[in-house]
């Protein structure tokens, strides 16, 4: 074997000899050489930069240089002719500074509305595979307007030193996700960061996540945004109002600057990358919350940032006349099935992964991702069968929000080619609607209980299709849907009108904050028996940053634009609510230590292992016997540990009871063989710390025949 | 930027003084590199660097591989409080012996 220093060549030596590094043409003062088009955006090569944009409307391009944050260009340098291969202008620029150095491009052409071209050759343009983002650097700052350019180009040095690390690849079955804003986690003083609201306050963070148990994270949106895009301030406390959650992305390329402590040192790209090394080395994966349905650039009436001046017609769905379809709700609609684009979200998410070693991506508004460039659902959408199949995106988790703003539903029948994953909403709604006791839920709630077989079961997509979730950024918190029958957005200056009105939630006698003792132990225990539900349930169990400790939004169920306690994490409430925390933990290891929950196909309701059960067998009052007549709010269920995973891992059995009733009831409980006994690991209805058992200490029932519980309570059993 | 290098037995120490940015970054790793191929072992004294930039921190980063794969070692002492947060934070600093002092530093690489 050679020793290693003889493997260490200094590369320089070789590529000093190759002819490309040297410039062929002169610029005042600029040397440059003909680029290469791919990749797109910039690259480093060796003594140079190489510049690479496309349109396929433009009729001239120029390429515009600043020293960051100058206020006037450096250089201008117009492409020569010779420099543009097809409709990719390409260029290398000798001797630049990479550090100190901020782009963007002038692009010539049309300004013909109705034919869909808008060209401002004025502005200076933002590459649309700008890697960093500069100008932006510190959060809430209001921008000036008048700068020249004010989300600018920015290079990186792309030579993270990743060790080993690679993305996790945890089973999908087995992922406890935690859905959460990377501002929202540490923004607060109580978070007690050095640099509040930035991925290394995160970093900090790391041990709360790992005690709570949860292997994955998804970050809500973290692409650079532009958060003072409007110029709102709020009715009731004549606060700044902000596109706070950042649903409206500026570039798909760059980590948002100001999410980073190390952002006004350009570092924000090796910031974030030790934030993901770091939650891999501690069992955590991470997917990206992104937004392809729009972008930042709104209607004709919003700004022109980048697309809109690259090339106006490939980039968005227009009507006949010129405008913007809205499917978003935003203004604009990505025209995601275009060719080109579809290429550009290729593009992205391959560089997310590849770069950033990211997991797994969830698209907001997904069923916009199926439409045509004229805004038709497609029955097999180019877009979502190249990213199923792309090799790079091979082993990463695919997962949609399968409705639009546009009215297109499509749960249970997004187009998954075997990859894609969705966001339950059936989940969300029929587990509400059972917990607060609406009659008629049973049925539904045991569809939800197998992994939906209803909803997935029809073209065999199995459990791991099916993203549960009870609460998520959208909507109420927990505590809320505990504490509030109608929303309160008042706050949001859309005249309370904003926000979803469905959201079947109770506040268990009382609106909004009580000292009545009955009200808030009713509520724990309502909040407790949602945790028990997503946590027994087949499918991918997604929580919300906070539901852990009652995090609460005071009635808000639509927070985008607060940038204040409605939306940050107050970690006083892990002391204040430790009872609560310590529930939702111990919950989650209970779902870990037993994969009898964790199947990936639906379960059969048959006994395929010879166990002498079925995979899962339904209950009631009386065992054996289960209701599912519309006033039945009892659901029980039993499961077969030797069913675990398919019958590829043997588990203890399971026996879990849901009373969504007013009144406690007697239940008896199925018997197990003569070498086992039913044992108490959660019971809802009883004060912590006996509302759960760490896993291996479950007392055992006295009674193994029957047993009481209480009203709208959980009950879950293990038999060993 | 300047460096002085001075000798500890069989350690190199290498005081840098000023700022370490995309322009004086290869000019450091130019000078560095043949004291570490020399000795396998140098400590870098940063207590009067006043900036490091992310060309900067890559420098560092490039001296450490080529310390690794000799089995030599890089210490680094004098750290600012504000570079080491930031080296922290960008995932630099944990592949680094860091020490508050000279002396410190040398024990590091005993």
């Amino acid at each position: 074997m050679a020793e290693l220093t003889n493997v260490i060549t200094p590369a320089l030596d070789v590529q000093e000899r190759r002819i490309d590094y040297y410039p062929t043409h002169d610029y005042n003062g600029y040397q440059l050489r003909p680029g290469k088009p791919y990749p797109f955006g910039t690259t480093l090569v060796p003594g140079g930069v190489n510049f690479s944009i496309f349109s396929n409307h433009a009729t001239a391009c120029t390429l515009v240089l600043f020293e960051k944050g100058g206020g006037t260009p450096l250089v201008e340098i117009p492409f020569p002719d010779s420099f543009r291969i097809g409709n990719v202008w390409c260029m290398i620029v000798f001797g630049l500074d990479v550090e100190t150095l901020e782009y963007g491009y002038r692009l010539e052409g049309p300004w013909d509305p109705t034919a869909g071209q808008r060209f401002a050759p004025s502005r200076i343009i933002l590459d649309p595979y700008a890697k960093a983002v500069g100008g932006r650097e510190v959060w809430g700052q209001p921008p000036d307007w008048n700068d020249i350019f004010l989300q600018r180009g920015r290079l990186i040095f792309e030579d993270f030193d990743w060790e080993d690390d690679r993305p996790c690849e945890i089973p999908v079955e087995d992922l406890v996700i935690y859905e959460m804003h990377v501002r929202s986690f540490t923004a607060d003083p109580s978070a007690g960061a050095k640099h509040p609201g930035t991925f290394a306050a995160m970093r900090e963070k790391l041990p709360y996540l790992k005690a709570l148990g949860i292997n994955c994270v998804e970050l809500m949106p973290i692409f650079e945004f532009n958060e003072c895009e409007n110029d709102r301030v709020s009715p009731e406390t004549g606060e700044r109002l902000f596109n706070y959650w950042g649903y409206s992305t500026v570039a798909f390329f760059a980590p948002k600057t100001s999410f980073a402590a190390t952002g006004k040192f350009g570092m924000q790209v090796d910031e974030l990358k030790t934030l993901v090394k770091e939650l891999h080395r501690n069992g955590i994966e991470v997917i990206l919350d992104v937004v392809f349905n729009h972008t930042a650039e709104g209607n004709e009436m919003g700004p022109t940032i980048s697309f809109r001046g690259v090339d106006n017609q490939t980039y968005y769905m227009l009507t006949p006349e010129g405008y913007y379809y809205n499917f978003s709700g935003c203004g604009n609609t990505l025209n995601c099935n275009n060719p080109i684009v579809r290429n550009m979200v290729l593009d992205c998410l391959r560089y997310w992964v590849a770069e950033y070693h990211i997991d797994g991506f969830r698209f907001d508004l997904a069923a916009i991702l199926g439409r045509d460039p004229w805004g038709t659902p497609m029955p097999n959408p180019p877009l979502l069968e190249t990213l199923a199949f792309d090799p790079v995106l091979g082993k990463c988790k695919l997962i949609a929000e399968a409705w639009d703003a546009g009215g297109l539903y499509q749960v249970g029948s997004f187009p998954a080619y075997g990859r894609w994953a969705e966001w339950n909403g059936k989940f969300r709604d029929d587990w509400r609607r059972f917990l607060i006791g609406e009659p008629g839920m049973a049925g539904a709630v045991a569809q939800r209980i197998q992994g939906s077989p209803d909803l997935y079961g029809w073209n065999a997509r199995g459990t791991t299709a099916s993203i549960n979730f009870i609460t998520c950024h959208d909507g109420f918190t927990l505590y809320d849907l505990v504490a509030y029958n109608d929303k309160h957005n008042w706050a949001n200056g859309e005249g309370g009108t904003d926000g979803g009105n469905d959201n079947h939630s109770w506040n268990c006698g009382w609106e909004g904050e009580t000292d009545d003792p009955a009200i808030r132990e009713l509520r724990r225990r309502q909040m407790k028996n949602a945790w028990v539900a997503l946590m027994v349930s087949q499918g991918v169990p997604m929580v919300l940053m906070g539901d852990e400790v009652a995090r609460t939004q005071f009635g808000n169920n639509n927070a985008y634009c607060q940038d204040n306690h409605l939306n940050w994490m107050d970690w006083s409430q892990c002391a204040q609510n430790a009872d609560l925390l310590r529930f939702a933990q111990r919950m989650i290891a209970f779902r870990h230590a037993h994969p009898v929950f964790r199947n990936i196909a639906h379960l059969t309701n048959t006994d395929y292992a010879g166990s002498g059960y079925a995979d899962i067998t339904w209950h009631g009052t009386e065992a054996w016997q289960a209701d599912w007549s519309d006033n039945s709010r009892v659901v029980a269920f039993m499961l077969d540990g030797r069913h675990a995973k398919g019958a590829t891992q043997t588990d203890d059995m399971i026996y879990v009871i849901f009373n969504a009733y007013w009144d406690a009831l007697h239940v008896r409980l199925p018997g197990l063989s003569h070498d086992r006994r039913w044992h108490l690991a959660v019971n809802t209805g009883m004060p912590s710390p006996r509302d759960i058992h760490p896993t291996g200490t479950e007392p055992p029932l006295d009674n193994q025949g029957s047993l009481l519980i209480g009203p709208r309570a959980a009950i879950v059993l293990v038999g060993r | 930027m300047n460096i002085t290098v001075s000798q500890r037995g069989e350690v190199s120490i290498a005081a840098i003084l000023g700022e370490i940015d995309g322009k004086t970054a290869p000019l450091a790793q130019a000078q560095l590199m043949p004291i570490l191929e020399a000795t396998n072992k140098v400590v870098l004294d940063m207590s009067s660097v006043s900036y490091l930039s992310s060309a900067g921190l890559r420098m560092l980063l490039v001296l450490y591989r080529q310390a690794t794969a000799r089995s030599g070692k890089v210490a680094l002492v004098g750290l600012s409080e504000e570079i080491k947060d930031t080296m922290s934070m960008t995932g630099f600093l944990g592949f680094f012996e860091v020490s508050d002092t000279l002396d410190a530093g040398l024990l590091s690489l005993a």
